[in-house]
């Protein structure tokens, strides 16, 4: 039973890894997030199961954190990444589509005419 | 009243996860959310009622398990991206419609591609997602849509309405 315990610890903290490195090697602030946040999801999950199974007694606790961290961690690096769009951050030159442009637009365009 | 009832639950359920099941605690926890949600209930806006309680069964059996599921496979997907040295990325902020009109359920819909790799909300609007999306596959947003939210999109929109 440890060693599945110990195999879910590994797991997670495999995934941060990934997720570091990726924010080395990605291009550009949008594509980094991406790596940086995401790899906290799974990453915290399988860390949460392993710490459940060695001692299961946390459980209630750690679905409490698990609630708070699905609401919270996708709000937050939403909202990262608009103030970075907003801001004007560099674009990794392969970014070939960018419909978010049109829309801002055309919000701009609203305010100026109410 | 309803809001009340609400409020109150949920803070009694996260104070019980908290604490265990022990008698001394029940009735403190009970006082202190009765008297926290009488103070928040003007401040919140939303509410449960008997009708809710197969939405919530339904979010709880058949969302959650689909949503493991994506969030896993796009996991790897993205660590697969990271990993590889040539790093196969083809990034670009695409529009993705949506039909759920409960802002509840946009905000389930947003939070739920956010947290699957490759794909991150930037801004929601009355009738679509607008999302940041590491490797774009498809040539207009019906594309987009069915590979990124197809499966969320049709459980949510049977439970908020």
């Amino acid at each position: 039973m440890m060693y599945i315990a110990y195999f879910f610890l590994i797991l997670g903290a495999f995934f941060y890894a990934i997720g570091g490195l990726g924010v080395y090697r990605m291009p550009d602030v949008y594509n980094r997030s991406q790596a940086g946040t995401k790899a906290t999801t799974l990453g915290t999950l399988a860390l949460l199961i392993g710490i459940a199974i060695i001692n299961p007694s946390w459980i209630p606790k750690l679905l409490i954190i698990v609630v708070f961290i699905a609401i919270t961690n996708p709000i937050g690096s939403s909202v990262l990444v608009r103030s970075a769009y907003l801001k004007g951050a560099k674009q990794y030159e392969g970014t070939n589509i960018d419909e978010l442009k049109e829309y801002y637009n055309k919000e701009d365009a609203n305010h100026e005419t109410n | 009243m309803k809001k009340n009832i609400s409020s109150f639950l949920i803070i009694w359920i996260t104070w019980i996860l908290l604490t265990g099941i022990n008698i001394n605690e029940l009735i403190v926890g009970f006082i202190v959310s009765a008297l926290l949600s009488y103070v928040i209930s003007n401040l919140i806006d939303y509410e449960f009622s008997f009708n809710s309680i197969p939405k919530i069964i339904k979010f709880l059996v058949v969302y959650i398990p689909v949503f493991l599921f994506e969030l896993i496979k796009a996991n790897l997907d993205v660590a697969y991206r990271v990993l590889s040295p040539s790093m196969p990325i083809n990034p670009g902020f695409v529009r993705i419609p949506t039909k759920i009109k409960s802002e509840y359920g946009r905000l389930t819909l947003a939070n739920s591609i956010t947290l699957t790799p490759g794909t991150l909300t930037v801004d929601v609007s009355e009738d679509s997602v607008y999302i940041h999306w590491i490797d774009v596959k498809g040539n207009n947003n019906e594309d987009y849509q069915k590979n990124v939210s197809a499966s969320f999109e049709k459980i949510l929109g049977g439970i908020f309405n």
